[in-house]
């Protein structure tokens, strides 16, 4: 215990919990958990950016919130507690996006209350906050979340580039004259399946340059 | 993690809850005026974005009053309704009651070159929440001189593209009657014949989104039958 308080806030101990969710165990591409929500808002890379840094908010606080409540929480009802913080905070969150920037939340509309159904939220508060110091949560909690997000900025980006052909909403495609010599956009991108395949091509990569996170069979 | 006593997890439940409760109402309550500010502009930007007016946050309360010159609501049979506030009537409210009791909002806008044009607000279904607009008329009450249409939660890429400009742009020049018949502006799936006056193509991946808003437009011109036929005769 003692020898924990000492460390130093930005250890290496304390930086790999803020890293390694952004690689070797992401939460999309490693764990697999929040696919439901990177399909509904990668078709275009402006709402994947805004809700991936509104899951950061809600998930950084929840993690520090509940870090702080873990030695009153009892178990038996520890569950209905994190829904409680979460549900709070992205109302919370949405809220405030309708008082200040309400052009953004009116373009994400239903999908920042879908934050509270995000389950890689509720799987660090069980996993994580319940058992370890505020500092630390916080890190845990936003290294996940942008994990999480850093996926949906890749995933929005190849869907919005190659099926709309914006980005932004900026045509790129008509700037680069490619619609002249035949080009065309691929409407399969905007489908929700093709950000499946496009999440297993980004797991496919990553494993194919790290061999350890293939499972052996 | 310790064991706890049902009273104490019992209470630790009503405290949480409390708490919760008292944070989310007050945070509520203080960000109400805000919120509300921004609907009543956001109202009036898609008002004017209907006959084509730029205006932004700072601007909109006086191009507001420069371009629209009258407002007020109508019953079905096209009669002025006395002392209702057609920027205050909430479509969704009226489309509960009976046709009969309903009020009709309705702005008339003053166009720079002098002529006249009548918003009517639209209120409909797409597929996943609500979907609505404005649409401007010409003097002749047949001419879509604009149309400016929004949705609540319709699917990014898919049925959300109808309130881009550029399908909002398909609609101008439209015509609503077709002699003296109403055929409203039919939205068709794989494109509209380009010489059709009365259709505009569909949104492709989009097409509940697409018939609700021919529903709506046909169902909520319906109800100024009335007022168009008095003023085109």
């Amino acid at each position: 215990m003692n020898g924990r308080e000492s460390d130093p806030l930005f250890s290496v101990k304390n930086m790999r919990l803020l890293k390694e969710p952004l690689g070797r165990s992401n939460p999309i591409t490693v764990q697999v958990l929040g696919i439901c929500s990177a399909l509904a808002v990668t078709v275009k890379l402006e709402p994947s950016i805004v809700l991936a840094l509104s899951v950061v908010v809600v998930m950084g606080v929840s993690n520090v919130l509940t870090s702080l409540i873990r030695n009153m929480v009892p178990g038996r009802i520890r569950i209905i507690v994190q829904l409680v913080i979460i549900a709070s905070m992205v109302t919370l969150v949405d809220q405030f996006l309708k008082a200040f920037a309400y052009d953004v939340s009116r373009q994400l509309s239903v999908f920042v209350g879908l934050i509270i159904t995000n389950c890689i939220i509720m799987g660090r508060l069980e996993a994580f906050a319940l058992a370890n110091k505020p500092w630390e949560s916080l890190l845990d909690g936003v290294g996940n979340a942008a994990g999480y997000g850093l996926i949906l900025v890749i995933v929005g980006f190849f869907r919005e580039l190659l099926g709309s052909g914006t980005l932004f909403d900026y045509p790129v495609i008509e700037m680069t004259g490619l619609y002249s010599i035949g080009y065309e956009n691929n409407g399969m991108m905007i489908l929700p399946p093709m950000a499946l395949i496009t999440v297993g091509i980004i797991i496919w990569v990553q494993r194919s340059r790290d061999k350890s996170l293939i499972e052996e069979n | 993690m310790k064991d706890f006593s049902n009273r104490y997890i019992f209470l630790f439940a009503v405290v949480m809850v409390v708490i919760v409760a008292a944070v989310l109402s007050t945070a509520a309550m203080l960000l109400q005026p805000l919120q509300q500010a921004n609907m009543i502009i956001e109202k009036k930007l898609n008002i004017l974005s209907s006959v084509g007016v730029e205006a932004g946050k700072d601007d909109v309360f006086e191009r507001f009053e420069e371009a629209i010159e009258q407002s007020y609501a109508i019953n079905h049979k096209g009669e002025v309704i006395e002392g209702v506030d057609a920027f205050e009537v909430d479509l969704r409210v009226e489309q509960r009651k009976p046709l009969e009791e309903q009020n009709l909002p309705l702005f008339i806008a003053r166009l720079d070159d002098g002529r006249e044009a009548i918003i009517i607000p639209l209120e409909g279904r797409g597929l996943w929440g609500p979907i609505f607009g404005y649409i401007a008329l010409e003097e002749d009450m047949n001419t879509v001189f604009g149309i400016n249409l929004d949705h609540q939660g319709e699917t990014p890429g898919l049925g959300a593209e109808i309130n881009t400009s550029w399908y909002e742009a398909k609609f101008r020049g439209k015509k609503i009657f077709d002699g003296d018949r109403f055929v409203s502006i039919r939205v068709v799936k794989g494109g509209a014949p380009a010489d059709d006056q009365h259709a505009v193509d569909a949104i492709s991946g989009g097409t509940i989104t697409s018939n609700g808003l021919q529903d709506m437009l046909y169902d909520n011109l319906e109800k100024y039958l009335n007022y168009f036929n008095a003023r085109r005769d």
